[in-house]
Formats: C-alpha cells, sequence, structure tokens
C-alpha cells in the first residue's frame, strides 16, 4: 500500500512550523559544536603554520586599529557630554571621568569593538572562505592533503580571540583619552579632580572584566564568520547570503552572550 | 570488462547510496597504469562521487577501493591524508588560490610538503609553468588576470609540483573555447606523454566525447552508478551499447 502524505489541518501549521525551525536550530547547533571540536582537534595537530596565525593577527588586529580607534574616541567623547549634563542636575559632574572609564571598561570597550570586528572581520572571513568554498579552493588543499579547517579556520579563530582583547583595551584608552579631553577642556572639569576620582573609583579588576569579555566575543565571532564560510552552499549568492548571516548570528551572540558574562564576571570579581 | 594485471587503481563491488539513493551500484572498474582513461556519462550518473572515493574523500557503502596497491579503506584520516600526495588533481575551474600568483600557487605544495629550498622551489616552479606553456611574464599574475586557458595551465603544473603517480582531471575543457579545449587536450596528452617513464596515470572526467577519443587509451562509460562501457578508445565509438551510441552520436 503506498503511503500518503496528509494535509495537516490550519490550526496545526503553526506549529509545525515552529518545530521545524526548532528541528534546523538544533540540526544548526549540532553542525556548529561538530565544527568547533574539529577547530580544537586540528589546533593541536601539527604542522603549525605560524606565519598564517600572524597574516591572520594583521588582518584582524591591525586593520581594525583605525575604526577601533575611531569609533573609541568620539563614544569616550559623547559619553563624557551625556554624563556631565545628567550628572550636573545633581551636583556630581566630578564623577564624569570614572563613571565614563568604567561604562567603557566593562562594556562598551568589549561590546562595540565586538560589534565592529563581527561587522568587518567576521563578515571578511565568512566571504573569503565561502568563495574559496564555491570555487573549490578548499577541495584543492584537501586534495592536497591539507585539512581546511586547520588552514583556514584555526588561525583565523585564533587571531580573532587575541585581537579582540587587544582592541577592546585600544577603545578603552582612546575613549578615556577622549572623555579627558571634552570633559577638562570643553566642560571645565578640573583635570586634578578628574583623574583623582578616575583612580578612587576604577580598579584593574573593572579592566579584567572587559577583557575577559572581549576574549570572548573574539572568539565566538571568528567561529561564527568561519563557520558560515565553510557551510556556503549556491555560488555567489550563497556567499552574500551567508556573509549577512554571519553578521547577524556574530553581533546577537555578542549581545546575547554580554548578559551571561556580564551576570557570571559580577559574581567572581 | 577490461581487467589489468596489477592496475593503478582497483574498484570492487563499489556502492554508494545516500539515503535511498544509490549513486553507485557495484561498480568494478581497473584502472591501468601509465595510461589515459577518460569516464564519460550523462550529468548525476556518479563521475564526481567515483572521483571523490578515488581521493578517499566519501567512504563506500560497500565494496572497495584500492589505489597504488593500498587499500583505502584500512587507511586512517591522517595517513588517508599522506596518501593523497599520490595524487594531482586539475578542476573544473582551475581552483587557484585566488590571492596568490600563478607562481606562488605552483609553490605552495613545493612549500607545503618539501624541504626545497626558496631558490630551488622558485627554479622548479619556473620549470613547471614554462613546461605547460606560461611565459615569464605571466609567472607574478594574480589567477583573476589571467584568461581561463592560462588558468587551467597554471592548475596543471600546480597539480605537477610533487610529481603525482595519478592525474585527476574533472572536465578540464568545461567553460572553454574550442581552440582553448583543443590546446588543454594537447597539453594533457603531452603530459601524460612526458611523465610515461615513472608511469603515471591519467584518469579524466568529461563530457567531451571526441577529445576522449582522441587523448585517451581507454575510455569508459558510466550509467546510473555503473560502468556500462569499458573500451580501448580506438574501438569505444563502435561499441554496441545503446547509451554509447546515443552519446557519441550527439
Amino acid at each position: 500500500m503506498s503511503e500518503q502524505t496528509r494535509e495537516l489541518p490550519a490550526y496545526l501549521k503553526p506549529i509545525e512550523s515552529l518545530g521545524a525551525s526548532v528541528m534546523n536550530t538544533i540540526t544548526g547547533l549540532g553542525s556548529f559544536i561538530t565544527f568547533l571540536s574539529k577547530a580544537f582537534f586540528w589546533f593541536v595537530r601539527p604542522p603549525f603554520r605560524i606565519r598564517l596565525y600572524f597574516d591572520q593577527l594583521y588582518f584582524v588586529g591591525n586593520k581594525s586599529i583605525f575604526i577601533v580607534m575611531l569609533a573609541g574616541s568620539f563614544t569616550g567623547m559623547v559619553m563624557a557630554y551625556q554624563t556631565y549634563f545628567g550628572f550636573k542636575l545633581i551636583s556630581v559632574d566630578s564623577l564624569v571621568g570614572p563613571i565614563t572609564a568604567l561604562t567603557l571598561a566593562k562594556e562598551l570597550a568589549p561590546v562595540l569593538t565586538g560589534l565592529i570586528v563581527a561587522g568587518r572581520a567576521g563578515a571578511a572571513m565568512t566571504a573569503q572562505i565561502g568563495s574559496m568554498k564555491v570555487t573549490e579552493q578548499i577541495d584543492a588543499l584537501e586534495v592536497m592533503g591539507i585539512n581546511g579547517i586547520q588552514y583556514l579556520a584555526v588561525p583565523r579563530i585564533v587571531a580573532g580571540t587575541i585581537s579582540l582583547p587587544m582592541l577592546s583595551a585600544l577603545f578603552l584608552f582612546i575613549g578615556n583619552v577622549g572623555s579627558y579631553i571634552v570633559g577638562t577642556k570643553f566642560l571645565s572639569i578640573d583635570e586634578a579632580i578628574y583623574l583623582s576620582k578616575l583612580g578612587q573609583f576604577m580598579f584593574l579588576s573593572d579592566i579584567w572584566q572587559g577583557l575577559i569579555k572581549a576574549t570572548f566575543f573574539g572568539f565566538i565571532i571568528s567561529c561564527i564568520g568561519t563557520y558560515f564560510g565553510f557551510n556556503v552552499t549556491k555560488g555567489a549568492e550563497g556567499v552574500g547570503k551567508a556573509t549577512n548571516l554571519s553578521v547577524v548570528w556574530g553581533m546577537i551572540m555578542v549581545l546575547i552572550s554580554d548578559y551571561f558574562l556580564t551576570s557570571f564576571l559580577i559574581q567572581v570579581f | 570488462m577490461l581487467n589489468f594485471e596489477d592496475p593503478a587503481i582497483r574498484i570492487e563491488n563499489l556502492t554508494k547510496t545516500f539515503g535511498e539513493h544509490t549513486v553507485l551500484n557495484r561498480l568494478n572498474f581497473d584502472i591501468p597504469k601509465g595510461k589515459i582513461v577518460t569516464i564519460l556519462g550523462f550529468s548525476g550518473a556518479g563521475k564526481s562521487t567515483l572521483l571523490k572515493h578515488i581521493l578517499g574523500l566519501m567512504q563506500p557503502s560497500s565494496g572497495s577501493i584500492s589505489v597504488l596497491g593500498n587499500d583505502l579503506s584500512t587507511l586512517d584520516n591522517v595517513e588517508l591524508r599522506e596518501f593523497r600526495r599520490n595524487f594531482g588533481m586539475l578542476f573544473q575551474y582551475a581552483a587557484l588560490f585566488d590571492s596568490l600568483t600563478a607562481l606562488e600557487n605552483v609553490a605552495f605544495p613545493l612549500k607545503e610538503f618539501t624541504k626545497l629550498s626558496k631558490g630551488e622551489i622558485e627554479a622548479k616552479c619556473h620549470s613547471l609553468l614554462e613546461s605547460v606553456g606560461i611565459k615569464e611574464i605571466a609567472h607574478n599574475k594574480l589567477p583573476s588576470e589571467l584568461s581561463g586557458g592560462m588558468r587551467k595551465r597554471v592548475g596543471l603544473a600546480r597539480a605537477l609540483a610533487l610529481e603525482p603517480q595519478i592525474m585527476l582531471y574533472d572536465e578540464p575543457t568545461t567553460g572553454l573555447d574550442p581552440i582553448t579545449t583543443h590546446m588543454v587536450n594537447d597539453l594533457i596528452a603531452s603530459t601524460s606523454q612526458k611523465n610515461k617513464d615513472r608511469q603515471m596515470t591519467s584518469i579524466i572526467i568529461s563530457h567531451d566525447v571526441r577529445a576522449s577519443l582522441r587523448i585517451s587509451d581507454f575510455v569508459a562509460f558510466l550509467d546510473r552508478g555503473n560502468i556500462v562501457e569499458y573500451l580501448p578508445a580506438s574501438e569505444f565509438a563502435e561499441s554496441t551499447n545503446e547509451l554509447v551510441q546515443e552519446f557519441v552520436n550527439l
């Protein structure tokens, strides 16, 4: 007897599509975890192509310096303005320095650097690997006996994980310089008070929290960027679609993981 | 069906299924050493799947593949990876690394797998590129600056860099104009001839019947996962198989 597919009643359709998206998400998550395990396996296996790590550090790190400095300086300056006029109402405008510094250190520097890197380097990782996939360049590596994940993904993941805390530290420093200039030169906060309050309320543990977050963001962004690159299908259109997904998921994961990391790090520090 | 003593590749009862779909169906096939063998077939006949099995990139559902006397199923992933260095492959669209120049593409496998000095690698690359007809002026050009035919030549030079025992050509003339197609086919024939003394085997996956008959020693026809005809190239056009006749007379 031939098996017939029965049409579901209309009221069950939303449940069916919900089930399908849950299944897709679980499958995608499984495939992502498998990809990560492969990346880890190949990370600890020779040969270690150090040059590739430096190439990627240069691309993810050095090439993001300008945009990170630009974003950092203006974020710091805007923060100083906004806090100053708010704090002035309750006569605590001398706290502009530490509040700006704390916000930058714990949240804005790692999160904004993460979003910038997801948009710049994460997207580029997907596009580069994806176009290599559709033009059979990854197959060419495999035929030569070179593992594509080891050659293409691992250096990018390592570079992302190392670069992001460095870029975040740079963002923090430049942001504070911007805030200091605006606070002391344009808003007439006394330089000595600005610095003494900064020293009074800002601790090394605050900076550590931001750097730990940035390290995690760097790892997750580069994992997502490379994963989507390796899973490109359907030619140039697929590369565009994967790049788009990589940026969206990279940014979403930065924001979601920020909440969980914050709640965890507050307990630790 | 043709059988050879001490073949380069021996495929026995190879079956590959994806779910309920059988792509390769109890396929038996010997590929002799030092010869050019072309595998013809309609799209979806299983040619690419067969190629991936020969390279060890896919595991058979059942059956075995023996390459140069080594049963691929007995090799683990690391051994397989090393074993693949016996292969060279020219991809359909050359698959050159687009961020590297022609010379760097050819140097790539040499840098990865040999201990040759920088000077020796450069000299070997120049010689390989010259041997496939790429003039020195193009050695430092990026793939995007080369024509389709030139990219194929560079791809061939890269595939030959490690002096493989088996050369695979995946639809080498697809997308080329008739003159370049002729040139690439001649290049395949002359490459095989040049490497005859070390018995390099060439396997071509193609749709091009005329070129196959001109440059190959043997021609096989794959249909629905099975070799339905396998003859010396000189006898292939006379095959009594209806599908082969249909394909030849297209």
